[in-house]
């Protein structure tokens, strides 16, 4: 196991360091020497990538409050804007600078950004030291103004000050390269936590109540069940809601409460709270009905022969309207065999987009008795694409007949039907 | 002389109707409300204590949410909403952000949205401190999750320090750290990217920002894995919460305001059906419902002239006697009136049609009777519901509002369904039956009916009839006919015995149960006969019964293209102008362009050449009917040919025809028919 060590930080950090981040010391080890010590200028931008809970956004985190560094964390999902990304990041640098915020600063444009950014550290007495601007979720760049990722990639550069950019995503850095070309990115990769990383960290978190060695066993068994299946966060969530059993004959006593687990709250079927609630109260989960318990549908009845009459146009061929729909149609001359072929296809191609006269003359063949077309049936046509069962496609041109299609599923139509 | 202004008394009458139907709705919204507001009282207690435990520490990303599934009358929801809001700020938390997929197209809207409502809100909550105001407007300019978490702290800190100093109702009410309650009015709208973006950035802030998430489902609660991936719906701590169907919504609505006395005004069987169907087949909406009854009750005030005589019975005297000449005229050319004259002796006859101060008191006394007749009608069909609604199959229909309809239809006793839900009644087991008894004798003693002391203790009798029968039936257990069985022992004899039971019983008497049950049936079917007689061969029944079911299906079912067609066709129908009159298929020569135009197109395929649409009546071939009207276009002056090319794009314009790629010079018709 590499130890951590560098000559700018004292040992003792280090090693809380080291503590604080388990099975992350090589990663953590090479930004350090990327960085340098404290006054040194480092890499102009570096691009950190990684599966899911991998530990990027965690190990910066830490990495750089341990340490004490300067630094700027902001998560780019929160800001949808460039103009909210670039005002987060000046209040947050005003901040870290101790001085009070003396009025909102306001900043539209990447070049007001630079002058605004190097104005804020030359009243901070950083000068010497690198400042590490952190971008979580840098995918989000991708879709601001065209102009923001190249400038942030050699911000460095553009402000001639100590600076780092640190982007974080999830996506490799291929897909981020514009066509236009940039400063390329020291990249770096985070690998997933392997079975043994996992059992690791999450026995470091053990309950006091419970030895060190016994939590160590169930957290075993534990991953043998959800490992295949389940994110880092699902696991922690699994620890504290299985936690409260009494766990004295392990497996035998938990494995019953995982399953149950598995199938409600994974799928978020039950709230975890509403878990909980139960495990305390000793109650069966079957008493509460999940979210897919209530798959069915109440619809006014010209709503269900319209959603019906939509389903036909959909996967039924133009063609074949003629000898489904009609008293006297003429002879079948289809094959059985070119019949069932059709129905396959049909289904697995998906719903076809239909025009509403069409719709509305299925509709008038498959009711019984006379509809007219009132305003009402109109209406429910819109009232079934608002609850998105139809959807509307090309709705360009108004003059030109609106045209659907059916976006509910065969079991839903039989549910309906029935 | 009129002391009473006639226009006043719909309003009255709405008003009182509206009363009456808000507490409707609160009593019915009140449990799902009573859930909620414990869920959203209970999912930040933690944050309230500020507790370190263990396992909230695990979960403490997670933002709790109700998944509403309110069904799918969209229109109804506003109110739910609206309801739910209020009772929020009443009891949890005075920050209520109410969300609609129209306003928010994308995050930035949404956060605009959210942060203008939320502090709003706190804006009116202080709206004597000027400061804040201006502090507001300009933070308003930074719409992102970090100036509302900033906002959140500064308005709570201030509610922190104040409550001590002057106790104000507003935060007495709530907590120290009220949460905050976003609710997405119609979750199926909203697009996938913009829920996910939310719920992903308030998750970050979930710590510093209480906050709940309240989504409207109108479809089914699938729809959120639908809308979200699993790395944000395991972002949220999900309820759900279900409210009460719209079918038992009605239902309620419509025992609490048409089978009441409360309200003078009624409706008719046909209308009522008209209500109803559109209820059921179109849109599922009980605000339609109740907004089509004020219709109704609007159109009867305007329509019927003789509606200022219904009224509560407090004022019937009154109005009776303030009538004036013509009203009582009016009165006299009443249909029902005319069939009740009819029957009079000739003395009385005379009197009714000349005498106005008799005819008066005559009115008044059927008034009165109407008024009875209805009362009685009331707790009569709900005790025929009581058994009607427990039979197999429902013959009558299972809910009290068909039963009302067939009632209100025609004599309900003539009916088949009736025949064999009697047959059905006839089969009732003793424990049923003595329930349904009980039920009914609890319904018409608490009827303000004065008649039916006597039904009442009819029935109690026929409830001790079975109690005596259960004593009785104990001792004389047929024991005997057993006893014989067992000494018989050689095959003949038993084969014997056994053809005579089978005979015995085949012919046998009936038990005293099975008699007294076809007392009780009896009975019950004579008091639908006496009290269930339709409304409409009452007298008078079109003072108090709104009949005019076409006009309200004119109001409320709308036909567009049919309006079109005949607006097109026979302009004449709409614009009432003589020239344009005329029969049978053809059309008159002064008929606007469009209508002739239009005429034309009718009789042509799926595609019309616009040459040959010009030169129509040179075709040989066409049998086209209005030969003459045409004849103009013939001439070829610039300004017929310009006439017709405005009533094409006309044309083209109501969605009749389209320019077609196909041909050149060709139109396509967008409609069927014709050829």
């Amino acid at each position: 196991m590499p130890n951590l060590e560098h000559p700018a930080y004292p040992a003792d950090d280090l090693l809380h360091l080291e503590s604080l981040v388990p099975c992350r010391e090589s990663q953590v080890s090479t930004l350090l020497s990327i960085f340098g010590e404290r006054q040194q200028f480092s890499f102009p931008s570096i691009f950190i990538y990684g599966h899911t809970s991998s530990g990027k956004t965690y190990v910066m985190q830490t990495l750089l409050t341990t340490l004490q560094l300067p630094h700027v964390f902001v998560n780019c999902v929160e800001c949808f804007t460039s103009r909210l990304l670039l005002e987060e990041i000046l209040i947050q640098l005003q901040g870290c600078s101790g001085t009070e915020q003396t009025s909102p600063v306001r900043c539209d444009t990447l070049n007001d950004f630079v002058r605004l950014f190097k104005q804020a550290l030359a009243t901070q007495e950083l000068q010497d030291e690198t400042l590490y601007l952190v971008l979580d979720r840098a995918e989000q760049l991708r879709e601001m103004e065209a102009n923001i990722l190249p400038a942030f990639l050699r911000l460095q550069e553009l402000t001639d000050r100590n600076v780092t950019v640190v982007l974080l995503s999830e996506i490799v850095w291929e897909l981020f390269r514009p066509n236009t070309g940039c400063f390329e990115p020291f990249t770096m990769y985070f690998p997933d936590y392997s079975i043994g990383h996992l059992q690791k960290i999450l026995s470091q978190n053990h309950p006091p109540e419970y030895s060190a060695d016994f939590y160590a066993a169930y957290i075993n068994i534990l991953l043998g069940v959800f490992y295949m299946v389940s994110s880092l966060e699902f696991l922690w969530f699994c620890l504290a809601a299985a936690n409260e059993r009494d766990t004295r004959k392990l497996w035998k006593n938990i494995e019953p409460h995982l399953k149950k687990a598995m199938q409600t709250v994974y799928l978020r079927e039950i709230s975890s709270s509403q878990w909980e609630r139960l495990q305390q109260d000793g109650g069966e989960p079957g008493q509460l009905k999940g979210l897919s318990a209530h798959t069915h549908v109440e619809l006014p009845y010209y709503s269900k022969f319209l959603l019906i009459a939509a389903y036909l146009a959909s996967y039924n061929p133009v063609r074949t309207d003629k000898r489904f729909f009609l008293k006297h149609h003429g002879k079948i001359r289809k094959t059985n065999f070119m019949k069932k072929h059709e129905k396959t296809s049909n289904h697995l191609l998906g719903p076809k987009p239909f025009p509403l006269d069409r719709l509305l003359a299925i509709l008038y063949s498959i009711v019984d008795n006379r509809v007219a077309p009132t305003a009402n049936i109109f209406s429910q046509i819109t009232s079934l694409v608002t609850l998105q069962l139809l959807s509307m496609v090309g709705q360009n041109d108004q003059l030109d007949g609106p045209r659907y299609k059916c976006t509910v599923s065969l079991d839903f139509i039989r549910a309906i039907a029935r | 002389m009129l002391v009473f202004s006639p226009s006043l008394k719909p309003v009255v009458q709405i008003n009182s109707l509206c009363v009456c139907l808000q507490q409707i709705q609160e009593d019915l919204n009140k449990q799902l409300l009573d859930n909620l507001v414990s869920f959203l009282s209970r999912s930040h207690s933690d944050f309230q204590e500020k507790t370190t435990k263990w396992t909230c520490r695990m979960k403490f990303r997670e933002i709790p949410t109700a998944a509403l599934i309110l069904g799918v009358n969209v229109t109804d929801h506003d109110l739910t909403f609206r309801g739910l809001s209020d009772v929020l700020q009443d009891s949890i938390t005075p920050y209520v952000a109410l969300l609609e997929a129209k306003d928010c197209p994308g995050i930035k809207n949404l956060m605009q949205k959210l942060m203008g409502q939320l502090m709003n809100c706190d804006i009116e909550v202080d709206s004597l401190e000027d400061e804040d105001c201006v502090q507001v407007s300009q933070n308003r300019i930074r719409c992102s999750m970090p100036s509302l978490v900033s906002w959140y702290e500064n308005v709570t800190k201030k509610t922190d320090s104040e409550t001590p100093s002057k106790k104000r109702n507003s935060s007495s009410r709530h907590w120290q750290s009220p949460p905050v309650v976003v609710i997405f009015k119609d979750m199926e709208s909203f697009t996938t990217k913009v829920l996910q973006d939310f719920i992903v950035i308030s998750s970050q802030h979930i710590h510093e920002l209480p906050l709940v998430l309240i989504f409207g489902i109108a479809t089914s609660p699938m729809i959120i894995h639908r809308l979200l991936p699993h790395s944000v719906s395991s972002l949220l701590c999900i309820e759900l919460f279900q409210s009460l169907s719209c079918k038992e919504h009605l239902s309620t609505i419509v025992d609490k305001l048409l089978l009441t006395s409360q309200f003078p005004f009624k409706l008719g069987e046909k209308v009522l059906q008209v209500l109803i169907n559109i209820f059921l087949y179109h849109d599922f909406s009980v605000q339609n419902f109740i907004k089509g009854f004020q219709l109704c009750i609007v159109e009867h005030f305007y329509s019927q002239p003789l509606s200022v005589l219904c009224c509560h019975l407090v004022d019937l005297k009154k109005r009776v006697y303030s009538l004036s000449h013509d009203q009582c005229e009016n009165i006299r050319r009443l249909p029902s009136f005319r069939r009740y004259v009819e029957k009079q002796e000739s003395g009385k006859q005379i009197a009714l049609l000349t005498n106005d101060n008799f005819l008066k008191e005559e009115t008044e006394k059927l008034l009165e009777d109407l008024h009875v007749y209805h009362e009685n009608y009331v707790s009569i069909l709900r005790c025929l519901h009581v058994f009607t609604s427990s039979l197999p199959k429902y013959p009558l229909g299972k809910q009290i509002r068909e039963l009302h309809c067939a009632c209100l239809e025609n004599q309900v006793w003539e009916t088949e369904e009736y025949e064999s839900s009697l047959q059905l009644a006839r089969m009732l087991n003793k424990t049923d039956l003595v329930s349904m008894l009980q039920q009914c004798v609890e319904i018409l003693m608490s009827s303000s009916g004065k008649e039916f002391d006597k039904t009442v203790e009819k029935l109690k009798e026929f409830l001790t009839q079975f109690q005596n029968l259960e004593a009785s039936q104990e001792r004389d257990v047929s024991v005997s006919s057993q006893k014989e069985l067992q000494k018989k022992t050689d095959l003949y004899h038993l084969q014997k015995t056994l053809l005579e039971l089978k005979e015995s019983r085949r012919s046998k008497k009936l038990t005293k149960f099975e008699m007294l049950r076809f007392e009780v049936v009896d009975y019950i079917d004579t008091l639908v006969r006496k009290y269930l007689v339709p409304a409409d061969t009452r007298t008078l029944h079109e003072i108090v019964y709104f009949n005019a079911a076409t006009v309200l299906r004119g109001h409320l079912n709308a036909a567009p293209r049919t309006a079109l067609h005949t607006a097109l066709n026979n302009p004449h129908w709409y614009l009432k102008n003589q020239a344009l009159k005329c029969d049978g298929g053809g059309i008159s020569n002064k008929a606007p362009d469009i209508c002739i135009v239009y005429k034309l197109h009718l009789e042509c395929g799926r595609l019309i050449n616009l040459v040959d649409w010009l030169e129509v009546c040179d075709d040989a071939n066409s049998t086209f009917t209005c030969f003459q009207v045409c004849s103009w276009f013939l001439s070829f002056t610039d300004v017929s040919s310009a006439r017709f090319i405005r009533a094409v794009s006309e044309l083209e314009l109501l969605g009749f025809i389209k320019p077609s790629k196909q041909k050149t010079d060709h139109v396509a018709r967008l409609t069927w028919g014709g050829c």
